[in-house]
């Protein structure tokens, strides 16, 4: 999966939580301050992430996530093999 | 008699009803004896005995609130919030830096987010708490309401919810004007909200007989005190009222619609979901508050009745005014909404005294529809059709299963 790709689906479930616009998503955006998301649509996001994207985020790792590029850095780097 | 100093004031009212949305689309649909009660539309109802209800239709949860905010409350909840945006900016009161910690909100409910709790069990039966949203521990419970009305208006104060099954929104009206009493808030956003319409719901409500079978005719179906009635029609919705103090009412320079100047609140202590036989805990109930108001019996020109549509409540309610009211009872305009609204539970109490007050307001009384054979033929019910009267004090009376009952006195401001 190409990381236009991953983007493209991460904004799709951010629109879906937290009601933002899947434009306004961007890999340079900050989750709580320029897309309002909050510690519950967190954690809302990361269990779909795990669902779609098949990478778990244990709490410790959430806790450190504060940009979109985070999550998708962590996504890539914990992807199951052979999906990207 | 009264042994506080303060006096409360309503000073702005919002509703979200199976027969209207606004206050006023609720008001013209009573005066039009219009039922809102219909086959039930939200959910399958294969297979069970009830198929009817008064369901909230065209609501909008989006007008009152961002998205957000509502996909993570149950509706009930949603309802709540939209009649106390609409109180609040009918009182155009404004909850600033100012005041904001003299403002509570106590909005009550009897069953609270049964929807959420519902499909939220069913998805932990079948998918694991994993697949539990984090929002559902917060919303499924029942101050639900209470916080997230506190939260949109950034009110302060203490808020929280009151359950007293279907007097909920009576006994909150009515703890909100102690609260102004007793000085601990100049304002409170009072009332209650209901949306317990699903499958357990209908389900365990029919189980339990209190429930109307009049499956084939639902408008027909919630006949309060007509000697037809076979049980109430679930419904749902929500009253809010803003209270306050007299005072700041008039400081502030809000136009007054009514005092609130009786309270009384007492316990049947007999039986989970019937009245006491003799109406012992209702008649205290309504006697406390007169006693509260400081009027006597005679000075009562209108009662806004519980009127359930159920055989042991109407009966028991009616002796009940009997005894209180003595000589004067056949001399009053006593009405139930409930007739077109059906039973809105929690919402119910708030709901009927905003339909109160609108009757002090306007000098119309409501009809009783669907009374045909009156229970007590003595007592004017307000059968069919609205009636011009001229009301200065009026009773509204909410009884609920667990034998909570409570009983408010409004009165013209004057």
């Amino acid at each position: 999966m190409s990381k236009e790709r991953v983007l493209a689906e991460f904004a799709e479930i951010v629109h879906e939580v937290a009601g933002i616009p899947v434009a306004e998503v961007q890999a340079g955006s900050h989750l709580r301050d320029d897309l309002d998301i909050d510690s519950l649509s967190l954690v809302e996001i990361m269990v779909a992430v795990e669902e779609k994207f098949g990478v778990a985020t244990p709490d410790e790792i959430a806790a450190d996530l504060e940009t979109v590029s985070a999550v998708l850095d962590h996504i890539e780097r914990n992807q199951p093999a052979g999906v990207l | 008699m009264r042994t506080y100093g303060r006096r409360v004031v309503i000073t702005g009212q919002g509703a979200v009803t199976p027969v209207g949305l606004s206050v006023q689309d609720f008001w013209d649909a009573l005066l039009a004896g219009r039922s809102g009660v219909g086959p039930i539309e939200s959910f399958d109802t294969e297979g069970l005995p009830v198929t009817i209800a008064g369901e909230v239709k065209g609501f909008e949860p989006t007008d009152y609130m961002p998205r957000t905010v509502s996909r993570r409350i149950d509706k009930y909840a949603q309802f709540a919030v939209a009649a106390a945006m609409q109180a609040v900016e009918h009182a155009k009161i404004v909850v600033d830096d100012a005041n904001t910690h003299r403002v509570g909100v106590l909005i009550g409910s009897g069953y609270g987010p049964t929807a959420l709790v519902q499909s939220g069990t069913l998805t932990l039966d079948g998918r694991g708490h994993r697949a539990l949203a984090p929002w559902l521990s917060a919303a499924t419970s029942i101050d639900c309401a209470a916080g997230e009305v506190a939260l949109r208006l950034g009110a302060t104060g203490p808020s929280g919810a009151v359950s007293t099954a279907c007097a909920s929104g009576t006994s909150a009206v009515g703890e909100a004007m102690r609260m102004i009493q007793r000085g601990d808030v100049d304002a409170v956003i009072a009332g209650g909200a209901d949306n317990s319409i699903t499958s357990f719901d209908i389900g365990s409500t029919a189980m339990s007989r209190a429930l109307s079978r009049r499956n084939d005719d639902p408008q027909r179906a919630s006949r309060p005190f007509d000697k037809d009635r076979d049980g109430f029609v679930m419904a749902a919705g929500a009253g809010a009222l803003v209270l306050e103090d007299a005072h700041s009412a008039e400081r502030r320079g809000a136009t007054i619609l009514a005092e609130v100047v009786g309270y009384g609140a007492t316990s049947d202590a007999y039986h989970p979901t019937a009245p006491h036989p003799e109406g012992l805990g209702a008649r205290r109930a309504m006697q406390l508050a007169l006693d509260d108001a400081g009027v006597p019996a005679s000075a009562v020109d209108h009662i806004n009745a519980h009127g359930t549509s159920t055989t042991l409540n109407d009966r028991t309610e009616a002796a009940a005014i009997r005894r209180v009211f003595g000589d004067h009872a056949p001399a009053i305009p006593i009405t139930s909404v409930k007739s077109m609204t059906g039973h809105m539970i929690g919402a119910a109490g708030a709901v009927e005294l905003i339909a109160t007050v609108q009757t002090l307001l306007t000098g119309i009384v409501p009809p009783t529809i669907n009374c045909d054979d009156p229970e007590d033929p003595g007592l004017d019910f307000t059968p069919h059709r609205p009636r011009q009267h001229d009301v200065k004090v009026a009773m509204s009376n909410s009884f609920g299963f667990a034998g909570h009952n409570a009983t408010l006195v409004v009165r013209r401001y004057e």
